[in-house]
């Protein structure tokens, strides 16, 4: 067997746009995480079942282990460590997890901050149905997700209240 | 306390910024809910996962698995396997097998038990689906994957036995050495069981099965291995709860001497007993490091782990409870079965013997009896998952009070309340031979019956019956207590463990009057740097934000006994406790020569050490420590640090407890189960960070109530495991769980100096009988005495047509005598 073809292409995270050169079956996750050094991004089933590896893909949360690096290109991807400001402000989301203890081992916790921070930038003021099915997708096994919806309902406060900007 | 308000919320972080500034009172960090330190790097991802780790040269490690429960390894040929492109080494098992010995089992719970060797890598049998049979190192980690296609395997096969009652027959053996299937019986008993039961007028008999669970820690396991070679020296960074005793026992299973191995717990993504052993990639990775002298790495998948990271649970339960005719219990006996799976993992036939002690659970009897045989099957080792045991004792007490009660048409609250120790009895010695320090069972009930609003739904569930709706109401009820808090070291002498119970902590106090603490436990999620942070604030009278936690590096803390058990704080914490008194005393000492004073006039109090009488006359904590680094001027013969360790070792387990209340509404006609509420009323007495607590509890309670609904590893007669992904194996998401109410009482414990108690596990032992109760009330007016865990639709739907357990016969009489309405285990379905 021959080595694999590689290739070159620019993925853009957080605004950086990163050279990788990656065969075409390396995963989003694993090259946000190994070839990049993003390990901000965790990947916790590899079968797009769990949500760890959830980032936004032009604003749209997507499973990253169920994603080619390759089909990347061209896009704006956010992983969580594009979440905070530049002078390292966090985000409404941020501030809300950990206000309302939504997290215990931090695992899930990036999956969980970007499928929020995505739910919260289309429905600002989701009501209690539409968090639990807005992050239905996401699994967590320390917190029993009480805090977490909590998080939720306080991170849309904090957004009214203007206090965090609803990034990206 | 039930939900958490964002406006309280807003509050309570103005609140708590402020105090964190400028907080020098003692005891105002304790009990305050105090943010996490930990949680910065979480949120933004600057967290040090194992499989983070990128080290030069690195190197990546798959493992050929057995596809087959059962067989004979007749060839591994991997050569092949060699050539493949990024290949830089293969090994069989036969190649590895001088590197190391089988991996341990710590206790061996009878003098006859077997213990079958336990190679890393098996080389002549593979015993479970998963079974590492060859491994591979290539330069990344597709490369690794993809040869191991190229490993050749030749299998003999032979028939897979999953079904404990079938093992015990014998006639498939899955260690052929050890001519049985019989791991070992451990019988125990208290008081005169046959007496009791010869008084009885009622006697309820049944059989419970508790469903293998699956731990599914969110972070999957991860080793690497960095050597140096030429000084023969390792780091071995795992996902592990324990990187102390690994560290002991790796060195022992593959000769390298302790003090040349290091052990890292990097950041650590939940555990819950999972990663709590000594497993057989950390073995394997460290001998072919060893051997290549190049660092590499191992990350299992989801599905591998499934196969080869331990299960929890898997226990036939025989049960016989005897009581007069008004409700007093007599006596009750416990014949258990317990599903070892293929090999003995790092304490797995000592799992069942932690239950055996909590069987009685809070109630007065004259006798008991217990007794476990532990069975190997061609199955995933089980090992201890979240509760350890006494889940399993909880769930058999708690469902037997209830069939005891419906027995007798009594209030299943009043039933308990006729048997409980009360709060004047205390300290109590149970039949199980354990002195309960402290609780308070009534108070605690009366609090969730009241939040409950229990007669009002009394009400309603009568109404409902008698109108016929088709949606039933059931009230579920578990007043627990367990043991945990692992534990003294001369108990566990006496139960045949391997290691003791202490824990050790340090304080180092810098020359900045910051400090340094530094703990033998090991969290991975438990919150252990602030609540250290929290009790070794207010002993040292220094702000919160002043101390840091260093712990999981064998290289950093030296001694330990790491996180299982809810150990860490009622052991561990109480250490930093102890190890920060040590400071004052000795700071006093130093302080009483500076202020040119008695050392038995010297008072310390928010961080300052005066002179009695002369309050203006004093020194700070942070001026004692600046003036020991400089030493100019020591009192004679004293040493100039201000560091302290304490090894504590408990004089008692620890026993929180509590009253859960469950209402679940039942659809007789589809078989759902919808949680309708959930109170929690938990006792684990003075609280460091209320906070922190309220997380353990509900998390416990989800993976409680996953076993009650949802969890269940299925193996088909073949062994071969169905519930092998995330996709087939059903972890509870945010819409399947009900919004908790908990509340606490605070009955302080009096075994140790902070009155507190462990919480990690009191959910999760808490709530699977009472959401099991409340679905068998629900439908018991139709002939429904169980339903077999997990209460799926379809398994509710069966009770209800079929009467009886959901998976055999129903009930065939009512009358209170001895009644034999056992769910019959059956193939699993």
């Amino acid at each position: 067997m021959s080595a694999e073809h590689l290739h070159d292409l620019t993925l853009t995270v957080n605004g950086v746009p990163h050279p990788v050169s990656v065969p075409a079956r390396r995963l989003l996750s694993d090259a946000l995480r190994h070839d990049i050094g993003l390990t901000g991004t965790h990947v916790g089933c590899e079968h797009g079942v769990c949500g760890c590896c959830t980032v936004l893909l032009d604003g749209q949360p997507v499973r990253s282990c169920l994603m080619f690096a390759v089909s990347a290109r061209g896009h704006e991807i956010t992983t969580v460590e594009g979440l905070a400001g530049p002078g390292g402000e966090l985000n409404a989301v941020q501030r809300a997890f950990q206000e309302c203890h939504g997290l215990q081992c931090g695992f899930c916790t990036p999956g969980f901050l970007m499928t929020v921070t995505a739910l919260l930038a289309e429905n600002p003021s989701p009501t209690e149905d539409e968090v639990v099915e807005g992050i239905s997708g996401n699994l967590c096994r320390c917190t029993g997700y009480q805090n977490i919806v909590a998080s939720v309902h306080r991170a849309a406060a904090l957004m009214t209240d203007g206090a965090g900007e609803p990034r990206p | 306390m039930s939900k958490i308000d964002p406006e309280a919320v807003a509050e309570q972080a103005a609140e708590t910024g402020q105090l964190s500034e400028g907080d020098e009172g003692t005891d105002r960090n304790v009990g305050a809910p105090r943010p996490r330190k930990e949680d910065a790097k979480l949120i933004t991802g600057q967290t040090n996962w194992t499989d983070n780790i990128q080290l030069p040269g690195m190197l990546h490690m798959a493992i050929v698995r057995s596809p087959m429960a059962h067989a004979r390894i007749t060839r591994v040929d991997v050569s092949a396997a060699k050539q493949q492109p990024g290949v830089v080494a293969a090994y069989s098992g036969a190649d590895l097998a001088d590197e190391y010995t089988g991996l341990p089992c710590a206790w061996p719970v009878t003098a006859d038990m077997v213990s079958p060797t336990h190679l890393p890598i098996a080389t002549d049998k593979v015993r479970y689906v998963g079974d590492a049979v060859a491994v591979v190192v290539a330069r990344d980690r597709y490369a690794a994957a993809d040869a191991l296609e190229s490993v050749d395997v030749e299998y003999e096969p032979l028939p897979a036995v999953v079904d404990m009652e079938q093992a015990l027959r014998d006639e498939v053996l899955v260690h052929d050495d050890a001519g049985t299937n019989r791991c070992f019986t451990w019988p125990f008993s208290g008081g005169d069981v046959e007496q009791a039961f010869a008084e009885a007028d009622v006697v309820v008999k049944r059989r419970f099965l508790q469903q293998r669970l699956i731990p599914t820690a969110i972070e999957p396991r991860a080793v690497v291995v960095a050597p140096i070679a030429a000084a023969d020296e390792y780091t071995l960074y795992s996902a592990t709860q324990i990187p102390h005793i690994l560290r002991l026992l790796v060195a022992g299973v593959t000769g390298i001497p302790e003090h040349k191995l290091r052990v890292v717990a990097p950041d650590v993504g939940g555990g819950f007993g999972s990663k709590l052993n000594v497993y057989a990639e950390e073995a394997i990775a460290l001998v072919v490091a060893r051997r290549l002298g190049r660092p590499l790495k191992w990350t299992e998948s989801r599905s591998e782990g499934y196969q080869a990271t331990i299960h929890g649970r898997d226990q036939i339960q025989d049960l016989e409870l005897a009581a007069t005719g008004d409700g007093r219990l007599l006596g009750f006996k416990v014949d258990l079965k317990a599903d070892m799976g293929a090999y003995l993992q790092l304490v797995t036939p000592g799992v069942p013997i932690l239950g055996a002690f909590m069987f009685p659970a809070i109630y007065k009897m004259d006798a008991y009896s217990f007794s476990c045989t532990g069975v190997f099957t061609t199955k995933t080792p089980t090992d201890a998952y979240r509760g350890a045991g006494r889940p399993e004792a909880t769930f058999a007490i708690e469902r037997m009070m209830d069939e005891l009660a419906a027995e007798l048409g009594m209030d299943p609250i009043e039933l308990r309340r006729r048997n409980w120790i009360t709060h004047e009895e205390f300290p109590y010695e149970t039949v199980a031979g354990l002195t309960y320090d402290s609780g308070n069972y009534e108070a605690a009930t009366d609090k969730a019956e009241s939040a409950f609003g229990y007669a009002e739904l009394r009400a309603e569930q009568k109404q409902r019956r008698e109108s016929g709706d088709p949606v039933q109401l059931g009230i579920g009820i578990s007043t627990y207590t367990e043991m945990c808090g692992l534990a003294p070291s001369r108990v566990l002498g006496s139960l045949s463990y391997g290691a003791g119970g202490w824990e050790t902590a340090s304080i180092r106090m810098l020359p900045s009057g910051k400090v340094e603490v530094v703990t033998g436990t090991s969290p991975h999620g438990q919150g252990h740097v602030t609540s250290w942070s929290q009790i070794a604030a207010d002993v040292l009278g220094v702000p919160f934000d002043d101390v840091d936690v260093r712990h999981g590096d064998t290289a950093v803390a030296h001694s330990g006994l790491d996180s299982y058990g809810s150990r860490s704080l009622v052991v561990g914490g109480i250490a930093v406790h102890k190890a920060a008194e040590r400071v004052i005393e000795k700071a006093k000492r130093i302080a009483a020569h500076m202020l040119e004073a008695d050392e038995g006039d010297v008072e310390f109090a928010d961080g300052r050490f005066s002179v009695r009488g002369s309050p203006d006359v004093s020194k700070t904590i942070q001026d004692v420590a600046l003036a020991v680094f400089a030493a100019h001027d020591m009192p004679d013969g004293v040493e100039p640090n201000l560091d302290s360790e304490c090894t504590f070792d408990p004089e008692n387990f620890s026993f929180p407890h509590g009253t859960h209340l469950c209402a679940v509404e039942v659809d007789t006609e589809t078989g759902h189960v919808g949680i309708r509420s959930y109170v929690a009323v938990d006792d684990v007495g003075r609280v460091v960070n209320p906070m922190i607590v309220e997380g353990q509890v509900h998390g416990g309670l989800a993976q409680g109530i996953a076993q009650a609904l949802f969890e269940e590893a299925v193996y088909d007669p073949d062994g071969n495991l169905v519930t092998g992904s995330l996709v087939d194996y059903y972890v509870p998401g945010a819409p399947d769980l009900p919004e908790f109410t908990t509340d606490r009482t605070e009955t302080p414990a009096t075994s140790n100096p902070l009155g507190v108690k462990g919480v990690g596990e009191a959910g999760t032992i808490a709530s699977t009988p009472a959401v099991v109760n409340a679905v068998v009330d629900a439908l018991r007016h139709l002939g429904v005495d169980d339903v077999r865990m997990p209460c799926s639709p379809e398994r509710v739907w069966r009770a209800i047509h079929r009467g009886g357990g959901g998976n055999g016969d129903g009930r065939a009489a009512s009358a209170a005598q001895v009644t034999t309405s056992q769910s019959v285990v059956g193939g699993r379905q």
